[in-house]
């Protein structure tokens, strides 16, 4: 157990009772929501735990480094950006595959960078976009999001 | 015949189940109707299992290790996923859609950005459910650029995202990218609104 794991258990249990000392009703809706969305996400957490020992110990670390590692410079970033756009899995579950990536060797800003597309492009929710913004305004987010993407890349591999 | 019965007839009672414990973001209410767990996740699973039982057949030897580095990262998953889950089913209860979208269209100059910036980290859920509050918003006349900031925020700072985040790359890659994606955020909304502009 780390601090991190500790003061985010700790945030949630302070959240929790002062919410049910609030209003008991609404903090049961909040842990039915939780418990529905901790089930919801539970294929998908499996998924992404074998992608990572599959990716850390069966593709060797090589593999990794040579395409994500600090040597593969921009080529590295820019592989990480778009494998990022294309994905789409919530945010919290791209950490630890973040985390397992920089473990076998990925470059750090590389990794920024492929948690910024990640989060920021959605490829597959395009057209809901569309839809709701228009054409022009989603093109230009995207478009902005992963050039700043690669900047933010650059600049967390120069910064860290 | 008149639908009006439908919504009227509730008298008292805790609602009339078919739609749960009542949905607090109101129009918005796909996600949370959805199936508990898609059949795209499961697919996936499916095939992330059937590539590993393929590779341990055929390199053995590796099995104990990818199994010891599944299991570690698995145990650290679990010790935040349920705190996670809580903070964003609370904030998703008591930080109801509606307000989120008002305050944001008031929203102006320095203060805009910055009230943008925290409006869009502090609910949850995938960032498509804020594209329609977006939109919305912007025909109620909010700032372009705000409402960038607002959806860069949604995608990247959310809280509960921020401590997973700091739970597995650290404090110093959270804290860097944190703020690289602040000044990103504005940049995104200035260039696009001068574009946006430009282009009328």
């Amino acid at each position: 157990m780390n601090a991190a794991t500790i003061s985010v258990n700790l945030i949630a249990l302070a959240a929790l009772l002062g919410a049910a000392f609030k209003d008991k009703e609404k903090t049961g809706q909040a842990l039915r929501l939780a418990v529905r969305s901790l089930v919801g996400m539970l294929p998908m957490v499996l998924t992404i735990i074998i992608i990572i020992g599959v990716m850390l110990e069966f593709v060797t670390t090589q593999i990794i480094q040579d395409l994500l590692g600090e040597e593969s410079g921009f080529f590295g970033i820019l592989t990480a950006a778009v494998i990022g756009s294309l994905m789409h899995i919530p945010a919290i579950l791209a950490f630890p595959l973040a985390a397992s990536l920089l473990e076998g060797g990925a470059a750090a800003g590389t990794v920024a960078g492929f948690i910024a597309s990640l989060t920021m492009i959605g490829v597959v929710t395009f057209p809901v976009e569309v839809k709701e913004l228009g054409v022009k305004m989603t093109l230009l987010r995207n478009g902005l999001g992963f050039l700043f993407a690669l900047a933010i890349a650059l600049l967390m591999g120069v910064l860290l | 015949m008149n639908n009006k019965d439908m919504s009227m007839n509730n008298p008292g009672g805790p609602g009339p189940g078919g739609s749960g414990p009542g949905n607090p973001g109101g129009a918005n209410s796909g996600p949370s109707q959805k199936k508990l767990v898609s059949l795209q996740s499961l697919i996936g699973l499916a095939v992330a299992l059937a590539v590993a039982a393929i590779l341990v057949t055929l390199f053995p030897d590796n099995r104990e290790r990818a199994v010891g580095t599944s299991l570690r990262f698995l145990i650290e998953m679990v010790s935040v996923l349920p705190a996670i889950v809580i903070l964003i089913g609370l904030f998703a209860v008591f930080v109801p859609k509606k307000l989120v979208a008002e305050y944001l269209g008031h929203a102006s100059g320095v203060k805009g950005f910055f009230l943008a910036l925290l409006l869009g980290s502090l609910p949850t859920g995938p960032l498509y459910v804020a594209f329609p509050m977006a939109a919305a918003m912007l025909k109620k006349g909010a700032r372009p650029a705000n409402i960038i900031v607002f959806l860069t925020a949604w995608a990247c700072i959310k809280i509960p995202q921020e401590m997973v985040e700091l739970q597995f790359m650290g404090l110093k890659f959270t804290l860097l990218r944190f703020g690289l994606t602040i000044a990103a955020a504005g940049l995104m909304g200035a260039v696009t609104e001068g574009l946006m502009k430009r282009s009328e």
